[in-house]
């Protein structure tokens, strides 16, 4: 059943056509990617669907609900939230406090407690470092921070854009390890990633998107054996 | 002891323009715009407590306070709140209309001569030292709120939350917070602090026109410039320096004339040295 449904989804940036009507779906439980080089509009999409950029035309169905003109503040209320480009943690608020905003939109106070428990678990680097501020954390930590962050308002829907961008090749395979096992334990996920290799290899499905339009689609280990995708971003 | 009253009487006056300059310097981190209808809203409440003061001093506060928060959030949703996203003098501008809007309406409801209405607390006198309460009182209060300040930003959510949305709006609605929300919050507390100024201002002075709060608005903008405008802290400092510096430069015969041109001289070294303010930090800009 799909949780995310996007039928011809339009965005401009002023006269620009930045994404040329895109549909796309993700499944309960899936590991969606989309890939595409820098400017295919993957971005653009992702903020776009969560309601961070305005939509020209098109629409977006999350969970039986019709969310194409809901802000985006609301739309992470109704269980879909993104770790955005760039990471982009408060950089003057302490780890914890981080993650304190991460809750922000659970009701329940209650469970707090154990989220962070759970937080502090899955990323021990976080738990020793929860009184520092957030800038001064590495890049890998400040990742680790970013994904934490975003479950801590149990997404139904985690949406990734570039998660492994920035970070040394063993942290990229922990970033990959760390987005199967959030996915194992229920959250369905939606990837962007330049790292098309990587990213197949844990997909159930992708798309491919190139200047603003979807040109292929597929499992992700279709995608993977595909001429063109092999040709065009897996350097083969 | 002349100096411990200078002292006293500087940190009284800075402790207001403090409770101004954080007004600003809150509405500038959250919302990114200088809004200069600010220290009209300090008038708003004069006003406010002149007006209720023959009733009961306690409500005249209390209504004050009220009516200046209805105020700022009004101005907000209505002269501000459709201009988000377009540029920042087409916001400039307009809170200079708004500015310009309370006081008129201000002069044709209360007329254009001066309100003179003398208020004595009292004294307190140890040994040769007298200090006025009304010093004291305003010393005392624009600490607390200080502290109750301080507390709020750092150990509530909603604090916390607008740290977070100064910080990058983004990233704020991705955690599920309402930034429209907590801009009108913003504006909320700023009011209510500007009202308090209000009180202690007009307590200081006795005299009430349609531009009371344009001198003290202008300092405590220096103010929250001179401490980093943006920070929390920053308009504290930055407040009470300035507070202490007036106060200092009027005891002295030869420089208090010139204490307005050394006030601002002070923002032009602060500026030429440390463009950020004192504890502003440099922010990176985001694309």
């Amino acid at each position: 059943m799909a949780i995310l449904e996007v039928h011809d989804l339009e965005v401009y940036y002023g006269v620009i056509r930045a994404l040329k009507g895109i549909s796309f779906e993700v499944n309960e439980g899936e590991i969606v990617t989309l890939i595409g080089a820098n400017g295919a509009g993957k971005t653009t999409t992702m903020q776009s669907v969560v309601g961070l950029i305005p939509k020209k035309s098109g629409s977006v169905i999350f969970d039986g609900n019709d969310i194409t003109k809901t802000p985006c503040h609301k739309i992470v209320h109704l269980g879909m939230t993104q770790v955005p480009e760039g990471r982009r943690i408060f950089q003057e608020l302490s780890v914890y406090d981080n993650l304190l905003m991460g809750a922000y939109s659970m009701k329940d106070q209650s469970g707090f407690k154990n989220d962070l428990e759970a937080i502090y678990t899955r990323f021990p680097r976080l738990a020793e470092r929860k009184n520092q501020i957030a800038g001064t954390l590495s890049g890998g930590e400040q990742q680790m921070l970013a994904m934490g962050r975003a479950i801590m308002s149990h997404p139904k829907l985690l949406m990734l854009d570039e998660p492994s961008m920035g970070l040394s090749p063993l942290l990229v395979d922990q970033v990959f390890e760390i987005i199967k096992d959030i996915n194992k334990d229920g959250t369905t996920i939606l990837l962007v990633e330049q790292n098309a290799g990587k990213s197949l290899a844990i997909s159930d499905r992708a798309y491919v998107l190139e200047n603003g339009s979807i040109v292929l689609s597929g499992t992700g280990s279709e995608l993977a054996s595909s001429e063109m995708v092999r040709k065009a971003y897996l350097g083969g | 002891m002349d100096f411990i009253i200078t002292l006293v009487n500087g940190l009284s006056l800075g402790g207001i323009y403090a409770m101004i300059a954080l007004g600003y310097t809150m509405v500038y981190g959250i919302a990114k715009m200088l809004n200069f209808a600010h220290g009209d809203i300090i008038m708003v409440g004069g006003y406010t407590i002149l007006l209720f003061l023959p009733i009961n001093p306690v409500l005249a506060i209390v209504a004050a306070i009220v009516f200046c928060v209805i105020v700022g959030i009004v101005i907000e949703r209505f002269a501000y709140k459709p201009l988000r996203g377009s540029s920042p003098l087409a916001v400039l501008i307009t809170a200079i209309g708004v500015s310009t809007l309370l006081q008129s309406l201000a002069q044709v409801l209360f007329g254009s001569a001066p309100k003179i209405k003398q208020i004595n607390l009292g004294a307190l006198q140890l040994g040769d030292l007298k200090i006025d309460y009304s010093t004291i009182i305003t010393l005392v209060c624009s600490i607390i709120v200080m502290v109750v300040l301080n507390l709020f930003v750092k150990h509530t959510k909603t604090g916390r939350a607008m740290v977070a949305v100064s910080e990058d709006k983004g990233a704020a609605q991705l955690m599920g917070i309402n930034v429209n929300h907590i801009i009108m919050v913003t504006f909320a507390i700023g009011s209510a602090l500007a009202a308090l100024a209000g009180l202690f201002y007009f307590l200081k002075v006795q005299t009430m026109t349609t531009t009371f709060g344009a001198l003290p608005g202008i300092k405590a903008f220096t103010a929250a410039v001179i401490g980093g405008i943006g920070s929390i802290p920053g308009a504290m400092v930055g407040g009470l320096l300035l507070g202490i510096v007036e106060c200092v430069c009027q005891s002295i015969p030869e420089l208090s004339s010139y204490t307005d041109a050394i006030e601002f001289s002070i923002l032009i070294v602060i500026l030429l040295v440390k463009p950020t303010g004192i504890l502003g930090k440099k922010r990176r800009e985001k694309v």
